[in-house]
């Protein structure tokens, strides 16, 4: 049974092909609105997250498709005790395939050793979250038309952001993809993640504390948030948190045609003054998570459907 | 320093100078009630310095738990008091069962009866991670 547990669980064709998919689905919404008649989506949040179990939802809806589960553990069995493993065995006599969120590291990877359906990872705890990085490069393809030759900034929290590690992890599989890291000293990029994937593949990248004078060679700003938890001590996240709070100035120097993305939600690091500035492009993000979980979703349902022809 | 020579039983060689005791833990020797010897330091031409250790009885030994602490282990298994086997150990690909994940975020820390498994990631540098959360397994 094929799941999606990591990013890096997909080869470059097969994310490419459901990038391909989720744009038809954007020009030809009515080819695809019967496509999961009568199939199912359970969404199994043992933890909360609205907008990325509604992502789902809304994807199973669009695609003619039903839904059913459950947004937080209180108010499932898991919340009387029940093993991931019992809970998935029990849904699978439900549901056609699930999208599962979990506080807990591994969670899905446990789900999937013993699903009959499909699993999806939705997030687990500070881990992986693929979902999130197929969103990034769909709204990355469709604003550059290509996922190659190009700069790429990451800002913010660079040492637990994972969206930003699998982003990196997943772009550099592309070629000619140049990384921009910027971050204040304590939240800088991962030792491991510099060494295993950005040096190993030959990547180019630099480090840099200044955002402003990152900005004229960026084709891509992914923000992220500087969380005040993260700090020893007040002072230095006084001191550094307006360097990484992008506002229309720091704009001034950037390229025309530069797309400014975030996983939001958003706090205060991007100023709703750059909301109007037609590079903010973070709400059509939002948009394309929902096209391109649309895509895996019918993809994880036709290779399951093979499987069971064979 | 002398210790007993052994008639039946293993002599575990070659380990990294440090890493005996680890390995005793490891493989659970305190349970055993036969003599067990760890000798720290001992003068080595592989090494400087290495451990030894001399169990006074054929057991079965976990050979992946100790190609996890140190491949370059050598394994002599001696009977009758003289030497009948010397196996050379491999890294092995998967491990499980006598580590455990120390991540505080891992599922294996609400679900206590998952096995607690790791997987080789890096041959070259002996990295193994915790297949579900994969954490870098920190015992060397
Ligand atoms: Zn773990």
């Amino acid at each position: 049974m094929r799941h999606l547990i990591d990013i890096m669980d997909l080869s470059v064709g097969e994310i490419n092909d459901m990038i391909e998919r989720a744009k038809d689905i954007i020009e030809n919404p009515a080819d695809y609105c019967e496509k999961c008649k009568g199939r199912k989506l359970a969404t199994l949040f043992f933890e909360p997250s609205t907008r990325t179990r509604l992502s789902f939802e809304a994807a199973m809806y669009e695609l003619g498709g039903n839904v059913l589960g459950f947004s937080e553990a209180q108010s499932s069995s898991a919340a009387k005790g029940e093993s991931v493993a019992d809970t998935i065995r029990t849904v699978g006599a439900y549901a056609d395939i699930i999208a599962m969120r979990h506080p807990k590291e591994g969670a899905p990877v446990v789900a999937a050793a013993k699903s009959t359906v499909p699993v999806i990872n939705a997030g687990d705890g500070g881990h992986n979250h693929p979902t999130q990085t197929l969103t990034d490069l769909l709204t990355i393809s469709r604003e550059k038309g290509r996922l190659n030759s190009m700069t790429v900034g990451l800002c913010g929290d660079l040492k637990f952001g994972r969206t930003v590690h699998s982003l990196i992890a997943a772009m550099s599989r592309y070629e000619n993809v140049k990384f921009v890291l910027i971050s204040p000293e304590e939240l800088k990029i991962p030792e491991y993640l510099k060494q295993e994937i950005l040096i190993k593949n030959n990547m180019t990248f630099v480090e840099t504390g200044d955002l402003e004078s990152a900005m004229p060679q960026l084709d891509i700003l992914y923000m992220t948030r500087v969380q005040r938890e993260r700090f020893f001590n007040e002072q230095d996240y006084l001191r550094l948190k307006d360097s990484y709070i992008l506002t229309p100035d720091k704009l001034e120097n950037a390229k025309a045609d530069l797309s400014i993305l975030h996983p939001l939600p958003r706090v205060n690091e991007i100023s709703v003054a750059v909301d109007d500035d037609p590079r903010a492009r973070y709400f059509e993000q939002v948009r394309n998570g929902k096209f391109i979980r649309m895509a895996l979703i019918l993809k994880l349902l036709e290779e399951a459907e093979q499987r069971e022809e064979q | 320093m002398i210790i007993g020579k052994i008639e039946n039983g293993l002599v575990l060689d070659h380990i990294r100078a440090g890493y005996g005791m680890k390995l005793y833990e490891i493989l659970g020797l305190d349970k055993l009630d036969c003599q067990v010897a760890l000798i720290k330091n001992a003068d080595s031409v592989k090494y400087e310095r290495k451990d030894i250790i001399k169990i006074d009885r054929m057991i079965d030994i976990n050979i992946d738990a100790i190609g996890f602490v140190d491949p370059n282990i050598t394994v002599n298994y001696i009977e009758g008091g003289k030497l009948a086997k010397r196996t050379h150990i491999d890294m092995p690909e998967e491990i499980e069962g006598f580590v455990r994940c120390k991540n505080p975020r891992c599922i294996t820390t609400v679900e206590q009866e998952l096995p607690h498994r790791f997987r080789l990631t890096d041959r070259e540098k002996g990295v193994y991670r915790c297949v579900y959360c994969e954490s870098k397994l920190e015992v060397k």
